[in-house]
């Protein structure tokens, strides 16, 4: 399947957005904020709805949503419980939004199909290149605060106790998802992009006991499923989302299992 | 050495303390009591630098603090194993010299700690005193000058606390590090500290532990 162009470029592209997703997942978990993903996601799409609309692309659309809204969340009060009804207000809207601006364009409703769902065909390679750009730029920033992050996501009340900036890691780290949404979301679309996002990560928890192992063990299962559904989505015509979504699932409850069944043995 | 000069904090207009006069000198093992909201971890955060004074000032000669706090969210998911999660205060080098001896610094301190044979156990699965005692290995990884306990022992039954604090106590003698030990425990105060800090009416007194009675933990008014 990789003579055709476009299969080609949907397999460089998928494989940058596993490995970020898988990364940043990791973290993502470890600091609580599936949920706040799953809501930049939604933004992502009301972003790249008002893309379309205003005539800048699809991607500069949802980063210009995701990065501000980040932001504005990373100065909400550190109350969860607070900033999770803030959260899901906002989702709301964002959803409603989306759908009004691209009403309001005069796109086709496949356009929409593909926002949402994401799509391998008609990726260009100029696209490509961008998104490799942005992966890349996550993937640095990671490396480099990889030390504080980690051990903010991991024991955020160490960290500060022993001086770290917390703050500015939040914001820090809150960019890199918002980057990480906009980028996933070219493949799986802004509805499913969580689950790139999260559940690789989730699953590392149940399997790994290091910060590197559960990166290693959440990339692979990125990876592995992205792959696999490029591959089955090439032969069956079926979404590559259905594909992804199932894979990543079906991994997560076997490695529920796994743990449990450690628990218990 | 720690100097505290005239030192308030207020939240809003709700004042917590005021007018703190008080030093710890080096190598001293004091407690920090009062009761309940009198304002001892609010003071502790003023040291660490993660609260400002209102008024006043706080002068300290060292700024390297291991720091146990009074709470911590660690549930029984966590992945992390004893080991990793102590190693997250590790500073970040690529440097394979430096590397061995993190690596033998933990070691080190794992076995101080007692916690080598569980080193691998995800701490969301250890017990609160095996969770105390990584809090503590984690605290000590950074060789602060100055530890401080923020209630560590509060939920820990008889055995185990003395454990814990016969291991502090013994850093505290052998490499002269300072501690400040926030409690509610009467016996532990009386066993441990020679000089205790006691809040009471927004104020803070210094008194020896001999004088320290069992009715200074209770609730004020
Ligand atoms: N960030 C904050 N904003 C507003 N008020 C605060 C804040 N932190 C602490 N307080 C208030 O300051 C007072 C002192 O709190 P602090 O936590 O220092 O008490 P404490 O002596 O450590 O009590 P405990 O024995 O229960 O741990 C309390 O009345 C508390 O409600
Ligand atoms: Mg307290």
């Amino acid at each position: 399947m990789l003579q055709y162009e476009f299969m080609r470029q949907a397999f460089i592209a998928s494989t940058f957005i596993a490995i970020t997703a898988g990364l940043v997942g990791v973290f993502v978990v470890s600091r609580n904020m599936s949920f706040l993903s799953h809501t930049l996601s939604e933004i992502g799409f009301a972003g790249a709805s008002f893309g379309v609309l205003v005539g800048i692309s699809p991607l500069a659309g949802m980063i210009l949503f995701t990065i501000v809204s980040s932001i504005a969340v990373g100065g909400l009060s550190n109350e969860s419980s607070r900033r999770e009804a803030s959260i899901s207000a906002m989702s709301s809207l964002f959803i409603g939004l989306g759908i009004l601006f691209l009403s309001l364009s005069s796109k086709s409703s496949s356009y929409a199909t593909n926002i949402l769902f994401g799509s391998i065909v008609g990726i260009s390679s100029k696209e490509v290149q961008q998104l490799l750009a942005l992966a890349i730029f996550v993937i640095i920033i990671f490396i480099i605060f990889y030390k504080p992050l980690a051990f903010d996501s991991f024991d955020h009340i160490g960290a500060s106790a022993s001086g770290l900036k917390t703050r500015l890691l939040s914001v820090i780290f809150l960019v890199t998802l918002a980057l990480s949404v906009s980028i996933g979301a070219q493949i799986v679309g802004s509805l499913l992009v969580f689950v790139l996002l999260t559940l690789p990560g989730a699953t590392a928890k149940y399997l790994a006991h290091s910060v590197p192992k559960m990166i290693l063990v959440s990339v692979g299962l990125a990876l592995s499923g992205v792959w696999l559904g490029l591959y089955l989505a090439f032969i069956t015509n079926w979404p590559v989302t259905f594909f992804i979504a199932t894979y990543e699932v079906i991994a997560y409850f076997i490695g529920l299992g796994y743990k449990n069944y450690k628990l218990n043995h | 050495m720690i100097q505290a000069q005239h030192l308030s904090k207020s939240f809003g207009n709700q004042l917590v303390f005021t007018d703190l006069n008080f030093q710890i000198s080096d190598g001293e093992f004091v407690s920090l009591i009062g009761p309940n909201g009198s304002g001892k971890t609010t003071l502790i955060k003023i040291m660490m630098g993660l609260e400002k004074p209102t008024s006043g000032n706080l002068q300290m000669s060292h700024h390297t603090i291991g720091y146990v706090p009074q709470f911590r969210n660690i549930d029984n998911d966590y992945p992390l194993s004893i080991e990793q999660f102590i190693r997250l205060n590790n500073k970040f080098t690529l440097n394979p010299a430096k590397r061995k001896e993190q690596n033998q610094k933990i070691q080190t301190i794992l076995k101080k700690t007692g916690l080598t044979n569980l080193k691998n156990r995800p701490l969301g699965l250890a017990s609160g005193g095996e969770k105390q005692k990584a809090y503590l290995a984690q605290a000590l990884l950074n060789d602060p000058k100055i530890l401080i306990l923020d209630e560590s022992t509060a939920s820990l039954d008889v055995e185990v606390k003395m454990q814990l604090m016969d291991l502090v106590a013994e850093l505290n003698q052998k490499e002269h590090l300072t501690v400040i030990f926030i409690t509610h425990d009467y016996d532990l105060t009386k066993k441990y500290t020679k000089r205790a800090l006691l809040f009471e009416n927004k104020s803070l007194k210094q008194v020896n532990v001999s004088d320290v009675s069992k009715n200074m933990f209770k609730m004020e008014g």
